[in-house]
C-alpha cells in the first residue's frame, strides 16, 4: 500500500527549557487535510509544540518533518506554507490593523488585495485603520487570524483559536480557519468537547508527555479526565 | 532587501505615530547644553572641550534610542512576527540599526545647530561639512553597536541597565575618534576637515563591527 | 563526556616549580633598576598578567566562536572559565600596575599610558560579562548570548589597544616603559621565567575550573536519570553555564 505523504511527522520529539522538560517522547503522524487537537492542562507543553511546528522554537532531540520537510534544518523552505495563530495576536498596538496587516503582507510577499479581502472577510474593513490598541479582543483576534492566512499556507497552527470571540465572529472565521478550509490544521483548545468536534486525530498531554494519540472516537470521559486530574 | 524597507518603514511608521523615542533624545540633548552651560561657568566653549561634550552629549542621547529600539517588538511579538516569515534574518539588524541611523540623524540636525547657537564659540559654518563626515562615521557605529547591544539586552531581565552597560565601553574607541576628530573642527580659526587619522579609525571600527554584528546576530535570534 | 581531570597533577607541580624559579629570579638575580629601585621588579608580575589577561580574554572569543559553531555547550564553559579567569587576572595585573605608578611616580593611576588606558577599557567591558549572564535565565540562551558577547569583546581588544595608542601615542611617551624595549640578558630570563609561570598558573586554574565545573553537571545527570527528577534541587539563577 503506498505511504501517502504525511503533512506532519513527529518522532521521538523532545524539549526543554533548562532543566525542566517540555516535551518529550512525541510520536504521530498527521495526513495532508486532517486536523489534530492537542489537549491536556496549562503547562502540559501544547503552546512549545505549537511553536516547534511554527519553526519558532527547535527540536533538542528526535525528528519533525512537515510536509515532508525536516526541521530545523529546512525551516527556512516551508515557513511559507505556515500559518501560525499565536496566544499573543502579533499585532503593534500603535498601528492600525491595515498598516499591520500590510507589514505582514510585505514580509511574506503577499498582496495587498489579499489584505482588504481578509479585512472584508471577518467584518473589519470598517475599523482597519484605527489603531490595534483601540479595538476589542474580539475584533484584535479577527485580525490576528487575517495574518495568519494572509499568505495562503498549507498548513495552520491554532493556539486557542476561538478564545475571545463571540459566536457571530466565529463564524466569520470558520471558513478561514475552520474545517471547511481544507488545510491540515494542529489546534490546542482548553475546551475538549468542542475540539473533539473538529478533529481527526487527538493528542493529550500530561507534563510533556503524551498520555494517548487517538481517534476522537476511541476516547471516553475518563481518559479525558486522566488529562486534567 | 524588500524586508529591510519593510521592517525599517514599519519602525519609522511607529515612530510617527507614538513620537516616544525622537522628542525624548532631542530634548535631552538640548537640556544638557543647557546644563553644560551652567556647569561649565563659562560664556562660550571650543576646541577640544566643545567636541568632547557634543560627543558625549549625542552619546547618552543615542542611549535613549538605543535602549528603546526592540522593546515594541518585544513586547508585541514583533520578534515571532518576524521570526515567522520566510525572509534572511539578519534584514532585521540591517533594518533597525537603519533606524537608529535616521534617529541620530535627526537628532543631529536638531542638536548640532543647536550646540552652535547655545555653547560653542566659534562658527559652526566653516567646519560643517568635515562635521558632517565625521558624524556620519561615527553613527554608524552607535547605529552598529547600538543595535547589536539592544538586541542582546531586550532579551535580559536588566533590559535598560544592560544596554549603556555593554555599550559604552564598546564604543570607547570610536568615541575618542569622533571627539579628537571634531576638536580641530570646532577651534578658533580651526580646520576645516577632521585629520584623517580618526576618520580612519572610525571607518575601520565601523568595517570591523558591521561585519561581526551581521555574522553573529542570527545566533540571537534563534531558539 | 569530557575529562578535564587528566594531566593536573602534573600541570600543577610544573606551575609550582616554575613559580617558586620566578620568585628566586627576580629576588635573587635579576639586577636592580637603577632609577626605580626595588619597587621596578613588580614588572615582572605585572606585564605577565596583563599580557596573559589580554590574550585569555581573545582566547575565550574563541572558544565562544566554537560554541556557536557546534552548539555543544562545552564550548561555552571553557569560555565562561577563560573569561572570568582573565578577568581576575587583569584585575590582579591592574592593581600590580598601580602599585608600581604609586612607587615610581606618586600617582595611583596616570592617563599617560596608553596601555594601562586600554586595559582599564578592556576590564570594564569584560566585567560586565557575568551580569550579562546573571540576567538570562534561560540557560541555552544565556550561553549562546554569552558566547555573542565574548566574540565581539574579544574582537574588541585588538581595536581598542590600536585606537588609544594613536590617540595618546603621539602626545606623551609611554611612562611604564624599561630600557626602551631591548631587555638585557638577564632581565629577559627573568621575565621569560615569570611569563612562562603566569600562564601555566592560568592553565591550570583553568584546568581545574573547568574539572569541578564539569564533575558537578556531570554529578547532577547522573542523579536525574537514575534518581528521577525530584532527586535534584533546580538550580536557580546563575551566571555560570550549566
Amino acid at each position: 500500500m503506498a505511504q501517502e505523504p504525511q503533512a506532519i511527522e513527529l518522532r521521538g520529539l523532545a524539549r526543554h527549557f533548562g532543566e525542566r522538560t517540555a516535551l518529550r517522547d512525541v510520536t504521530l503522524s498527521v495526513p495532508a487535510g486532517a486536523t489534530l487537537a492537542v489537549l491536556g492542562r496549562n503547562g502540559a507543553g501544547k503552546s512549545t509544540l505549537l511553536r516547534i511546528l511554527a519553526t519558532l522554537l527547535r527540536p533538542h532531540a528526535g525528528e519533525v518533518k512537515l510536509l515532508g520537510e525536516p526541521l530545523p534544518r529546512r525551516a527556512f523552505a516551508v515557513r511559507a506554507q505556515l500559518g501560525y495563530l499565536a496566544h499573543e495576536p502579533l499585532l503593534y498596538r500603535d498601528l492600525s490593523g491595515r498598516q499591520n496587516l500590510r507589514y505582514h503582507a510585505q514580509l511574506h510577499r503577499a498582496s495587498e488585495e489579499r489584505v482588504e479581502q481578509l479585512l472584508a472577510a471577518v467584518g473589519m474593513a470598517g475599523r482597519a485603520d484605527d489603531p490595534v490598541r483601540t479595538l476589542s479582543r474580539g475584533m484584535v483576534q479577527r485580525l490576528a487570524v487575517c495574518r495568519a492566512v494572509l499568505h495562503e499556507p498549507r498548513v495552520l497552527l491554532l493556539d486557542e483559536p476561538r478564545a475571545n470571540l463571540d459566536p457571530a465572529a466565529g463564524e466569520l472565521i470558520e471558513p478561514l480557519i475552520g474545517r471547511p478550509a481544507g488545510l491540515t490544521r494542529v489546534l490546542t483548545s482548553h475546551d475538549p468537547r468542542s475540539a473533539l468536534v473538529e478533529a481527526d486525530l487527538v493528542l493529550g498531554l500530561r507534563e510533556g508527555r503524551p498520555a494517548f494519540v487517538a481517534q476522537p472516537n476511541q476516547l471516553d470521559e475518563q481518559r479525558l479526565q486522566a488529562l486534567y486530574g | 532587501m524588500r524586508t529591510v524597507l519593510a521592517v525599517l518603514r514599519k519602525d519609522l511608521m511607529l515612530e510617527l505615530r507614538t513620537f516616544e523615542t525622537l522628542p525624548a533624545m532631542v530634548l535631552f540633548s538640548l537640556a544638557t547644553f543647557v546644563i553644560f552651560h551652567f556647569a561649565l561657568g563659562r560664556a562660550t566653549i571650543s576646541g577640544q572641550l566643545a567636541a568632547g561634550i557634543l560627543t558625549v552629549t549625542l552619546l547618552f542621547a543615542s542611549m535613549l534610542a538605543i535602549n528603546r529600539l526592540f522593546v515594541a517588538d518585544r513586547e508585541q511579538g514583533g520578534f515571532d512576527a518576524f521570526l515567522l516569515a520566510p525572509v534572511d534574518r539578519s534584514a532585521l539588524l540591517i533594518a533597525k540599526a537603519a533606524a537608529l541611523f535616521t534617529f541620530l540623524v535627526v537628532l543631529e540636525v536638531i542638536a548640532v545647530p543647536a550646540f552652535g547657537l547655545l555653547l560653542l564659540g566659534p562658527s559652526l559654518g566653516p567646519p560643517l561639512g568635515g562635521l558632517v563626515v565625521l558624524l556620519a562615521l561615527a553613527d554608524v557605529a552607535l547605529a552598529v553597536i547600538g543595535t547589536l547591544v539592544s538586541a542582546i539586552a531586550v532579551q535580559t531581565r536588566a533590559r535598560d541597565l544592560i544596554g549603556p552597560v555593554i555599550g559604552l565601553p564598546l564604543l570607547i574607541p570610536a568615541l575618542i575618534a569622533t571627539a579628537r576628530g571634531a576638536g580641530p573642527l570646532l577651534s578658533e580659526h580651526g580646520q576645516g576637515f577632521p585629520p584623517g587619522r580618526w576618520l580612519a579609525i572610525l571607518a575601520l571600527y565601523d568595517l570591523v563591527f558591521a561585519l561581526l554584528a551581521y555574522a553573529l546576530f542570527d545566533f540571537l535570534l534563534e531558539d | 563526556m569530557t575529562t578535564y581531570g587528566r594531566g593536573l597533577r602534573g600541570l600543577t607541580l610544573a606551575t609550582a616549580a616554575t613559580l617558586a624559579l620566578a620568585l628566586a629570579l627576580v629576588f635573587f638575580y635579576a639586577p636592580l633598576d637603577a632609577d626605580q629601585g626595588f619597587i621596578q621588579k613588580i614588572f615582572y608580575i605585572h606585564v605577565p598578567l596583563a599580557i596573559v589577561s589580554l590574550c585569555g580574554f581573545v582566547f575565550g572569543g574563541v572558544l565562544a566562536i566554537g560554541h556557536l559553531r557546534t552548539g555543544d555547550r562545552k564550548w561555552d564553559m571553557r569560555s565562561y572559565v577563560a573569561i572570568h579567569m582573565s578577568l581576575i587576572f587583569g584585575i590582579a595585573a591592574l592593581l600590580a600596575g598601580s602599585i608600581w605608578a604609586k612607587a615610581s611616580w606618586g600617582h595611583w593611576w596616570v592617563w599617560d599610558d596608553p596601555t594601562l588606558v586600554s586595559f582599564l577599557i578592556v576590564l570594564l567591558l569584560f566585567a560586565t560579562y557575568q551580569p550579562l549572564r546573571f540576567s538570562i535565565e534561560d540557560s541555552e540562551r544565556q550561553a549562546r548570548y554569552a558566547s555573542v558577547f565574548a566574540i565581539v569583546a574579544g574582537a574588541f581588544v585588538p581595536l581598542n589597544f590600536i585606537a588609544v595608542r594613536l590617540a595618546q601615542g603621539f602626545v606623551h611617551p609611554r611612562v611604564l616603559t624599561l630600557t626602551g624595549g631591548n631587555l638585557p640578558g638577564s632581565m629577559r630570563l627573568t621575565f621569560l621565567v615569570s611569563f612562562a609561570g603566569i600562564v601555566l598558573l592560568f592553565t591550570t586554574l583553568w584546568k581545574y575550573e573547568l574539572t569541578v565545573k564539569s564533575t558537578r553537571i556531570q554529578i547532577r545527570r547522573l542523579r536525574r536519570e537514575l534518581l528521577g527528577d525530584d532527586a535534584v534541587r533546580p538550580l536557580g539563577r546563575s551566571a555560570a553555564p550549566s
